[in-house]
């Protein structure tokens, strides 16, 4: 069992109590809601007859559902005007504070919380959306709940829960250029399998951890999930402090101080104990991009889609579905595969220094004619930061739609949806059958620079062709 | 869909039902509901839409649309079912086709936490005696009666020791798997660790 790390620390300090079967009764620091898990929770306090417990830990924002072409309301589509009618109904009786589109601070919530300066280090952090993990790059204990949990929170502000296990994966050497953050995970989920991390807190440790921007440092934590770890965290450092400093809602003047007296004595200590720890060299990593229809399915963009039999027996069932859903030949290589649809955007790499790096591969060229190209960015406040740059005439000019922000074609909840077996490079983080619209598209996951790459050539290309 | 939706209420310690296997590795949320299905104010009419562009693609054959499972309760799944998004529609709408119990080799974190906290057991079985339950069924249906007091289950000719968490267990014995009011009940512990929390007194100007 872990003892000492930051892990231990965070759980520990929030524990309300035992419960009777054996559970822990856990105090959320901070809970994040949404149109699309939020309104049946709103319905069950009503049914049970409860309040809002502590209304100010509750934060707001729409995401899944808004439109990214034409955000007027009411929205073309019935249904999306209905669940953010509904959330603006429920935070209005309930006190609950919302970023609505318009307010300058509207975003995807993982996107939001983060640049407002709400997530902050050792804090628990919940909400009913399975990437709660990315605010584990703060040195928070971030994770997604269901429903019926975001109606607990709602009612007592507390969950009940088993205290996960805790693995470290520490992270030697540095990523080289043209490898990013996205790279890294994705290298991880591959390396460890999606359901690795079932039972376990992720810890990313290490000298190229270290290395990474807070940025980065979410995309990290956002896909422990998809290797099955529900909460992924990274001890806060002075990266960390500096990214909070001056935010909206981080704590001011004397705060401040008291603030960052509290932070610097959170984390992982040198002697803590793990339950398990697993190290990989971060050097070795190449562009990596998804061949299959889970996130562990990946390759190198030189290597060649894996034969059935270099796969463990328990991957191949998972392998030959692949195979079949995507086209693909075994031993085929994944580089030059040709793309239809490239979408940059998400909690993953919807951020700003995602639309920097993408910019910095599409200045001065033009997306191939074969290509819908387009970008969310991924809140009011990336998209007016990227207008300051620039950056939206960038990618204008090259042939990239420039979209308003939102969910989107992570998820496909909204209007922007692949048709029929299209193919699609994704910023985004899933790559399930069906995931962005059509039950029989095709999602290849890579870095918005690799997005960027694939958009010019129309085809799965490797981004350090353009950048050296 | 089966007959009207009544949901599961206090103490579960017996389900007894027909089983319906589902054959495949790492079955996401997305597939059990896609997200359209999503766009809903309530999880009522989710129940026939489970699976629904996977049975599509299967024309009738999914095992969800099988006449013969039609009055199915106990789905049996392999590894990391329910991996992905967090949406509890998906064991809503599991729920509500018919589904009491899931007996699987394993299931993804947050799904899991989701079926106890509306009254799904999951229980596990390792790989070869899932297989054994998903092999027998090719013949002939196959009902079991799950006993939660003593982990077990059972048919006319098969035995199981199910495996499940023992607090998950003492929940559903105990009608405490609808955690809301057990955790009401610590209503003075809350407010305590509410004025111990070091960083809420220097971001109380959210308070």
């Amino acid at each position: 069992m872990s003892q000492d790390t930051l892990f231990d620390k965070v759980w520990d300090l929030h524990k309300v109590s035992n419960l009777p079967g054996g559970s822990d009764q856990i105090f959320i620091g901070l809970h994040l809601i949404h149109e699309v898990t939020s309104p049946q929770a709103f319905g069950a306090l009503k049914d049970k007859n409860l309040k809002v417990k502590f209304p100010n830990r509750t934060v707001a924002t729409v995401d899944h559902i808004v439109p990214t072409d034409n955000q007027s309301r009411p929205f073309k589509d019935n249904l999306a005007e209905q669940m953010i009618s509904t959330l603006e109904k429920n935070c209005l009786q309930h006190k609950i504070r919302f970023f609505n589109i318009g307010s300058g601070n509207q975003g995807i919530v993982h996107v939001v919380a983060p640049e407002l300066g709400l997530t902050q280090p050792g804090m628990t952090i919940a909400c009913g959306d399975s990437h709660t993990s990315t605010h584990g790059a703060f040195g928070s204990i971030a994770f997604g709940i269901g429903t019926s949990q975001v109606r607990d929170v709602l009612a007592t502000q507390t969950i009940a829960m088993n205290k996960l296990k805790v693995r470290q994966i520490w992270c030697e050497n540095q990523l080289s250029n043209g490898v990013y953050a996205k790279d890294l995970v994705l290298h991880i989920i591959n390396k460890l399998g999606v359901k690795a991390g079932v039972g376990f807190a992720y810890e990313f440790a290490g000298p190229a951890i270290n290395a990474l921007s807070m940025e980065e440092r979410m995309t990290i934590c956002n896909m422990s999930i998809e290797g099955g770890a529900r909460c992924g965290y990274i001890n806060p450092d002075e990266k960390t402090y500096s990214y909070l400093k001056n935010k909206l809602c981080a704590p001011k003047n004397e705060h401040w101080n008291k603030a960052l007296a509290w932070w610097k004595s959170l984390k992982s200590d040198e002697n803590s104990i793990y339950d398990d720890v697993v190290k990989l060299d971060a050097s070795k990593i190449e562009p990596t991009v998804t061949w299959g229809i889970t996130p562990g399915q990946s390759v190198g963009i030189n290597q060649q889609i894996p034969l059935l039999d270099d796969l463990s027996p328990n991957d191949k069932l998972v392998a030959e579905e692949a195979y079949e859903y995507m086209s693909f030949k075994p031993g085929q290589s994944i580089k030059n595969t040709p793309v239809e649809v490239c979408f940059i955007g998400s909690c993953t790499n919807g951020r700003i220094s995602d639309l920097r790096v993408a910019t910095e591969v599409l200045k001065g060229k033009k997306v191939s004619k074969n290509v819908k190209a387009f970008v969310v960015p991924g809140s009011e406040q990336v998209a007016s930061e990227a207008k300051q740059e620039g950056l939206d005439k960038i990618f204008k000019d090259s042939g990239f739609q420039w979209r308003e922000p939102g969910c989107s074609m992570c998820l496909a909840m909204n209007s922007d949806k692949l048709i029929g077996n299209q193919v699609s490079a994704s910023s985004s983080n899933r790559n399930f059958k069906g995931r962005q619209g059509s039950p029989s598209g095709r999602t290849l996951l890579m870095s918005p620079a690799m997005v960027a790459a694939a958009a010019i050539n129309g085809k799965v290309s490797d981004v350090r062709e353009f950048i050296n | 869909m089966q007959s009207a939706f009544t949901p599961p209420s206090g103490k579960i310690s017996q389900i007894n039902g027909q089983c319906i296997s589902l054959i495949g590795n790492d079955i996401d949320t997305d597939r059990i509901i896609p997200a359209r299905f999503l766009k809903c104010v309530d999880f009522d009419s989710l129940g026939e839409s489970v699976f629904e562009d996977d049975r599509k693609t299967l024309k009738g054959k999914h095992p969800f649309d099988l006449k013969e499972n039609k009055k199915a309760s106990i789905l049996i799944v392999n590894s990391n079912f329910g991996c992905g998004s967090s949406r509890e529609h998906a064991p809503q709408a599991l729920m509500r086709w018919g589904i009491k119990a899931i007996i699987g080799e394993s299931f993804a974190d947050i799904f899991y936490s989701n079926c106890i906290a509306i009254g799904i057991p999951c229980f596990t079985l390792p790989k070869n005696s899932i297989q054994k339950i998903q092999k027998y069924e090719d013949n002939k249906f196959l009902f079991l009666e799950i006993d939660l007091k003593n982990s077990i289950a059972k048919s006319k000719d098969l035995n199981f020791n199910l495996e499940i968490k023992e607090s998950s267990r003492k929940m559903f014995l105990s009608g405490e798997w609808d955690a809301t009011s057990t955790l009401l009940a610590n209503e003075n512990l809350i407010e305590n660790k509410l004025n111990d929390l070091p960083y809420l007194k220097f971001n109380n100007h959210l308070l």
